[in-house]
């Protein structure tokens, strides 16, 4: 009797310490900050000292003109950005996907930019943007033409945050690219050939959609990371000019320690997870269903053999 | 159909040189099977006459005009490759149309063609079929229907049936030998499996090491292998070779073994008189040796016995070396016991020990 229900608990006393890890590293914090933005909460205060206010700050953020701006922001920024950065390093996948002598130095040569730590690219292009000595406007001049207001003007911020992250970003898209084109099977490229497809017909009709799996991980991968874009904002224009390159991690950080709204920041928190956690789920639906769909055609294979 | 012809074709890859100077001319409507082992160029000069490899040096003319430097699509040739290169996201129908789409035909022609080579090959219920969700057997006929749907005058095969299982293997080989009497198509077979070769080509090229061995149709092949290689390359199960010395006893030819003396025929106890202490090899098919009582007859000492059907394989011992000899199941085989055998004189066949070239005049080759 007693034996039997040893053996019954075992399995659950293997996963206890994974579960309790599991709670006190996620189940708390998220609970923490779920708790946190039905507060107002001044830094200065303990938890349990501040005033419970229910909804209130997610209805005021509603209303709030500059969350909503940064809200926009953010979208406009991800949307931009993933869609050049995809674009970019898909293409570049396509033109070094060839064997030339010392190709794999230059691969890692392209990976660089991803290695950089943020909070440097963003120093980095704060200089290279600087009015007067930074690399751009000198050249411009140098060349005759006159220098631009990198960072001074929200246009051009808002561009110049873009050239950023585009360029440490692409790296990562060009290397899973290059990774899914590589495995690619080569005889189906030959028979594609054979079958008279020229160049762009067999990027277009044959190697894309095998591999639009990596692709559309990749994809959403950086998408939930742009969402969260903090530092080389951070560095380059700390969200201005005005709120033009204020992205929605920048205000959280800044309602936290320069408005010192805990409770504020809780709830952007999270509206921006809520958003993340969609995408996250769009995700995993998405190779489910790959999965099931692999699965079920192997199975219906097998018992035709 | 046009003949292909090969003149003086080569291809190295950097310092490598897999194919140094290969002639073949491949008439028109024939069907001709490379083969050989592994790495012996066979693929190569394949995928050379398809394009996708470019020839290092030398012609490839189709109908006299040198095709060597034009895109596989301007070719006129349709391939079927070893593990098939169906496309994985089209379903069957689009993987067969797919050469006459890129071609931009009339929507109504390619549904047409689609559905005759799907009825032809049995495929009309799986056009709507992904790759991934059809058989092996299937998949090979997908494959083998996007090369026909094209139309081309000349069709590529690279070992396309060798990621079948054996049972499938040979089913498909006989669906194959009788398509290929249906299209009259000019056909182009690379195999490493000889009996694929013996059963589908009209003509079979033996290559090893980038050379072509021999060529010729496969009964050619077979009575008269023109080297030790061929020999022991085609027939099942293969050739026995032994070692021995020509000598003259009681006024004819002999192999004189440690233990032996097989007697020549007159094909070459004529050509070779007076060759007295040349060393030879001595080549004979299992199914070349008789069970007698006569003089001549060798003791062998049966070690295994390798029960097929009808027929069965022994290997045998005798004077320090192993044959195996082909036998009547009918009668039954001891392991350990000693019989008899004798080698019949018209299926004898010689060889230079050193260079492997048959020791046939050369008007018998």
């Amino acid at each position: 009797m007693n034996r039997t229900l040893a053996n019954r608990l075992t399995p659950y006393m293997f996963l206890a310490p994974a579960a309790v890890i599991l709670l006190v590293a996620l189940i708390y914090p998220l609970g923490y900050v779920v708790y946190a933005s039905f507060l107002n909460w001044n830094p200065s205060q303990r938890i349990g000292q501040a005033e419970f206010v229910g909804l209130r700050n997610y209805i005021n953020l509603f209303s709030d003109e500059s969350f909503r701006e940064s809200f926009f922001v953010t979208i406009r920024f991800s949307v931009i950005v993933v869609s050049l950065e995809m674009f970019i390093g898909v293409g570049l996948a396509f033109l070094l996907d060839r064997n030339i002598r010392g190709m794999s130095a230059l691969r890692t040569l392209f990976i660089l930019p991803m290695m950089i730590s943020p909070i440097v690219v963003g120093l980095m292009w704060r200089y290279m943007y600087h009015p007067t000595v930074g690399v751009f406007n000198r050249t411009l001049k140098a060349l005759g033409f006159e220098s631009m207001p990198w960072l001074l003007d929200g246009d051009w911020a808002f561009a110049s945050i873009i050239i950023a992250d585009v360029w440490q970003w692409v790296p990562f898209i060009f290397i899973l690219s290059l990774a899914a084109l590589q495995t690619l099977p080569q005889s189906v490229m030959e028979a594609a050939r054979i079958d008279g497809a020229s160049g762009w017909q067999s990027i277009l009709y044959i190697k894309l959609p095998l591999m639009m799996p990596v692709l559309i991980i990749t994809f959403l991968l950086r998408l939930i990371d742009s969402f969260k874009v903090l530092e080389v904002i951070l560095v380059l224009t700390n969200g201005g000019p005005g709120l033009s390159t204020e992205v929605m991690a920048l205000r959280i950080s800044r309602t936290a320690t320069e408005f010192r709204e805990l409770g504020v920041a809780a709830a952007m928190s999270n509206i921006l997870l809520l958003l993340l956690l969609m995408l996250t789920l769009a995700m995993f639906f998405y190779n489910k269903i790959t999965e099931k769909r692999a699965l079920r055609q192997k199975s219906e294979a097998a018992e035709e053999m | 159909m046009p003949v292909i012809e090969l003149k003086n074709l080569k291809k190295t890859y950097g310092a490598l040189t897999v194919i140094e100077d290969l002639n073949l001319t491949m008439a028109d409507g024939e069907f001709v099977v490379l083969v050989g082992p592994s790495g012996c160029g066979k693929s190569t000069t394949l995928r050379m006459i398809a394009g996708l490899e470019t020839n290092t040096d030398g012609q490839i003319l189709v109908d006299g005009k040198d095709v060597s430097a034009l895109e596989p699509k301007e070719r006129d040739i349709a391939m079927v490759f070893q593990d098939y290169a169906l496309y994985p996201h089209m379903n069957v129908a689009k993987n067969m149309s797919f050469a006459l789409r890129l071609a931009r035909y009339k929507k109504a022609e390619i549904n047409k063609r689609v559905t005759e080579v799907a009825a032809m090959l049995d495929l009309t219920d799986y056009l709507d079929r992904m790759p991934g969700e059809l058989s092996g057997g299937q998949r090979q006929r997908v494959a083998m229907g996007r090369a026909l749907v094209r139309d081309a005058s000349i069709f590529l095969f690279d070992e396309p049936l060798s990621n079948l299982d054996a049972k499938l293997r040979g089913q498909m080989r006989a669906e194959l030998a009788l398509l290929s009497q249906r299209i009259e198509k000019n056909i182009i077979y690379v195999t490493h499996d000889q009996i694929e070769a013996m059963t589908l080509g009209d003509r079979i090229v033996v290559m090893k090491a980038g050379e072509i061995m021999q060529q010729g149709t496969p009964e050619e092949l077979y009575r008269t292998p023109a080297n030790k290689f061929v020999a022991g390359f085609i027939g099942s199960p293969t050739m026995n070779f032994l070692d021995g010395t020509l000598a003259t006893q009681a006024g004819r030819m002999v192999v004189q073994g440690e233990s032996y003396a097989i007697p020549l025929p007159e094909t070459y106890s004529q050509h070779l008189a007076g060759s007295d202490g040349q060393p030879v090899t001595l080549g004979v098919r299992p199914s070349s040796f008789e069970e007698t009582d006569s003089d001549t007859a060798l003791p062998m000492k049966i070690i295994l016995s390798e029960y097929i059907g009808s027929q069965s394989v022994v290997i045998c011992e005798f004077g320090g070396q192993r044959v195996s000899i082909e036998v009547n199941s009918a009668a039954p085989v001891k392991i350990g016991e000693t019989r008899t055998f004798a080698v019949k004189e018209a299926e004898i066949h010689l060889f230079d020990p050193d260079t492997g070239a048959s020791l046939l005049p050369a008007s018998k080759l």
